[in-house]
């Protein structure tokens, strides 16, 4: 069995609860970080944790927190990322609905590390259930003396806050997060500045994933040392995934970074195979924004080598042949699945989302959309899938924050790898309406690469 | 950091020293001509507003002195402050113009083209920018989205069919009134400019959203189809106002002003708002005392129409020949 450090005791009965998770060793991190160690030790520690951004950027932590301003006299924040609302993530709700004080516990020691006195959990406004299990568990550390004023007698004072959030896919991305928790309409801003110079109401602030903010608790309870030791090259640690689609057993999974995409996928231990005996055709790897690969390079890089659950091999071959960590939301395609369908369920997600303040993305999503739309329904012709890149790529790299791209390379990767499928659905107008194209030759083994 | 520090920063390989704070298009429209680059939504005299249409991208091939490293994307010039030692492209880039020609197909892929009944054609910039920078053709082959107008007050009317949400009008609304009722409503595209249920923006300087707005999505009533602005003749004005500088552009067709308008630069930018009664109310020209024509750039349709006068070189003056082949230019004068 891997090593589990956030979901250890998920199925201990009242891990929810202030005392049981206490009983289970809760809590040490904040007596260790607050007792014995210097705000700076606790950043040192998260860096040589080596531990990456779980949202979905994968940037460092403990250089994150390090590029943090400190200006005399001006409040600093920790904003706590709960947003999740990405097609396929649903890792962060699970943790916050099981076992929220290991949130808690993170938000506490990593505000300490960041000299914050308030912060702030901003909860997907649709998510009103973990919202109140959250303020719950607040409320519980707070009569325990582990919130509020002069924390376990050491001087140091926190309040924590729930925010539920605005009800957009948007206000997932930081800036915009800010801005809705400011009372605003969810935009995100323009960058520079950054939120580590300046984000809530102007002053220095930090915004991290749930699960980033829960993995600092092991990270100080064991060391960064030894959190480092787990997986392979930059990625350390444990990730929680979040899987779903043809498989087995769906669900939420703690694995140690570095498990091959294979052993992930059929394994008794992870997803149990794909369901009802058929076979794997695509998969997306990191939510509905990452690219999307067909079965053949899900579990082999275009080199031959195996891929592995680490953010270097899941993106191996670039936008080319490979794919990205993102946010952990692993989606399963078996060979029933139609991939035209759901790169148009993907854009119809992006033009709904797209909060419209820069143009590309405002006007791109909404026309990819309409093109991937007739195509599914069989109105489509074949120079629709040269459109389609060609728009791709006028969002790409052009928009305001990346909620662009993330509208751009599904469909981009989409056809870059299943081109045959969506010419299939023209010249094949009336058959596409009644059956998939099925798993076609998306699984066959890769042919060597060509040395040139 | 001393007054008098300069950076050094080329565009398109044109040099030019600028003060440190200044954007990438403010240190291009010290140089001028061609190389500056579009702005739809950017307006020097709104606080906040630029940054999303996206027209004014450009390529930073040279980061700075200190980080010689390029920039990874393209960067909204009118957002991004200048670096010592920045070297920036744009029409010499064809990455830049390939991704401006995309953000011009975009920003028409909604639009209803309705130039031809439109009051701010002649003057409008997604026109000219979709001329210059633009293909002849779009790819969009599906329906456009459409709006019913809305009456803002009885002054103004809002068509946001016609409207690129360059954010503009509403960067106006927050400057002068701290009672903004006017913003943004809906997500995406279906993203509106909305007044709330039609409630009018009740504001002495409310008129300028007309001049802000880069299209004919806020126009005039009092100046509704009255006439085509290339008929129309700008002459510059002043009134002792006590609301405003009183300092307008008149618009006469004949004896008749049609319309009064803030001044407005090359860039369509206004050098001081003004207020409604100005706008609205003062239509005489008995209410106003005139400074003399106004200089429009002999690229717009509007010159077309030489209401100014010829201001012959001195050399024509001299030469009888050069008088001689200048004819009809110089008869201009005497007829207007
Ligand atoms: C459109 C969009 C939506 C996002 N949604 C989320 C989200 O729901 N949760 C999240 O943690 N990060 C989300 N992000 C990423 C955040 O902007 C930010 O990078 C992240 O919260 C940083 O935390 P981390 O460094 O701990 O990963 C989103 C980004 C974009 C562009
Ligand atoms: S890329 Fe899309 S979501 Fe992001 S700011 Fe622009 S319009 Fe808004
Ligand atoms: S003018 Fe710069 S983005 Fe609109």
């Amino acid at each position: 069995m891997a090593r589990k450090l956030l979901l250890a005791n998920i199925n201990v009965p009242g891990i929810n609860t202030l005392e049981v998770y206490r009983q289970k060793g809760g809590y040490r991190a904040v007596e260790k970080a607050l007792k014995t160690m210097t705000p700076d030790e606790v950043v040192e520690e998260v860096k040589k944790s080596g531990l990456r951004g779980r949202g979905g950027a994968g940037f460092p932590t403990g250089m994150k927190w390090s590029f943090l301003a400190k200006p005399e006299g001006v409040p600093r924040y920790l904003v706590c990322n709960g947003d999740e609302s990405e097609p396929g993530t649903f890792k962060d709700r699970f943790l916050m609905t099981y076992i929220p004080h290991a949130l808690i516990e993170g938000m506490i020691v990593s505000s300490y590390a960041l000299g914050a006195k308030v912060s702030y959990i901003y909860v997907r406004g649709e998510m009103m259930p973990q919202i109140r299990i959250l303020e719950k568990a607040i409320a519980e550390a707070k009569a325990a003396g582990l919130l509020g004023k002069n924390i376990l007698g050491t001087g140091y004072d926190l309040e924590l806050y729930v925010q539920p959030g605005g009800g957009a896919y948007i206000c997932g991305e930081e800036t915009a997060l800010l801005e809705s928790l400011e009372g605003k309409r969810g935009n995100p801003r323009l960058k520079p500045p950054f939120p580590a110079v300046s984000g809530l109401y102007g002053s220095p602030t930090v915004v991290n994933n749930v699960e980033s903010i829960a993995a600092t608790v092991p990270i100080i309870n064991d060391g960064g040392e030894e959190y480092a030791k787990i997986g392979i090259e930059r990625s350390t640690g444990t990730k929680l995934i979040s899987a779903s689609g043809n498989i087995n057993k769906p669900g939420v999974y703690e694995i140690e970074l570095g498990v091959p995409v294979e052993e992930f996928i059929y394994s008794d231990e992870y997803c149990g195979g794909i369901a009802n005996g058929k076979r794997f055709k695509a998969m997306v790897a990191g939510g509905s924004s990452v690219p999307i690969l067909p079965a053949n390079l899900a579990t082999k890089t275009a080199k031959g080598e195996s891929r592995l659950m680490t953010y270097e091999s899941l993106a191996d071959g670039g936008f080319v042949s490979g794919s990205s960590m993102g946010s952990g939301g692993f989606i399963v395609f078996d060979e029933d699945q139609c991939i035209v369908r759901n790169t148009w369920n993907f854009a119809r997600f992006y033009h709904h989302e797209s909060c419209g303040q820069c143009s590309p993305c405002r006007e791109g999503t909404g026309w990819m959309e309409k093109i991937l739309h007739r195509l599914e329904y069989g109105h489509g012709s074949f120079s629709d899938m040269d459109l389609l890149v060609d728009v791709s790529k006028k969002i790409e790299g052009n928009t305001i924050c990346p909620l662009g791209d993330a509208s751009a390379w599904p469909v981009a990767s989409a056809i870059r790898h299943f081109r045959d499928e969506f010419e299939w659905h023209v010249s094949n107008r009336e058959e596409s309406q009644i059956r998939n194209y099925g798993l076609a030759h998306y699984a066959d083994p890769l042919e060597p690469l060509v040395q040139s | 950091m001393a007054d008098d520090v300069k950076f050094k920063v080329s565009i398109d390989g044109i040099p030019v020293e600028v003060a440190p704070g200044t954007t990438i298009l403010n240190a291009a429209r010290q140089i001028g001509g061609d190389i500056v680059p579009p702005a739809m939504c950017y307006y020097s005299k709104l606080e906040g507003s630029g940054g999303k249409c996206r027209t004014c991208l450009v390529k930073v091939s040279k980061g700075s002195e200190k980080d010689p490293r390029p920039m990874p994307k393209l960067v909204a010039s009118c957002r991004t402050t200048v670096m010592d030692g920045m070297e920036v492209l744009n029409i010499t880039s064809p990455e830049v113009v390939e991704a401006r020609k995309g953000v011009v197909e975009i920003l028409l892929l909604n639009h209803p083209l309705d130039c031809p009944i439109c009051d701010q054609a002649g003057e409008c910039k997604l026109q000219d920018l979709g001329y210059e920078h633009g293909s002849a053709a779009t790819r969009y082959e599906f329906e456009r989205r459409t709006f019913e107008k809305i009456d803002i007050g009885d002054k103004i009317q809002l068509h946001m069919t016609r409207c690129i949400l360059c954010y503009r009008c509403v960067y106006t609304a927050d400057q002068i009134t701290n009672q903004r009722v006017h913003g943004v409503l809906g997500r995406g595209d279906a993203s509106e400019i909305s007044t709330y249920i039609e409630k009018a923006i009740d504001n002495d300087f409310s008129g300028n959203i007309i001049d802000v707005c880069p299209v004919g999505a806020l126009t005039d009533k009092t100046f509704r189809f009255k006439n085509r602005v290339w008929f129309t003749k700008p002459v510059d004005a002043h009134r002792d106002c006590p609301t405003c500088s009183g300092k307008v552009t008149l618009w006469y067709k004949g004896e008749e002003v049609l319309r009064v308008t803030a001044r407005k630069d090359v860039y369509g930018e206004v050098e001081e708002f003004i207020c409604n009664t100005c706008r609205f109310d003062k239509k005489a020209t008995v209410d106003w005392v005139i400074d003399g024509p106004r200089h429009i750039e002999n690229t717009s349709v509007i010159s077309a129409n030489h209401y100014e006068l010829p201001a012959p070189p001195p050399v024509i003056k001299k030469n009888l020949r050069l008088q001689e082949a200048n004819k009809e230019q110089l008869e201009r004068a005497v007829k207007l």
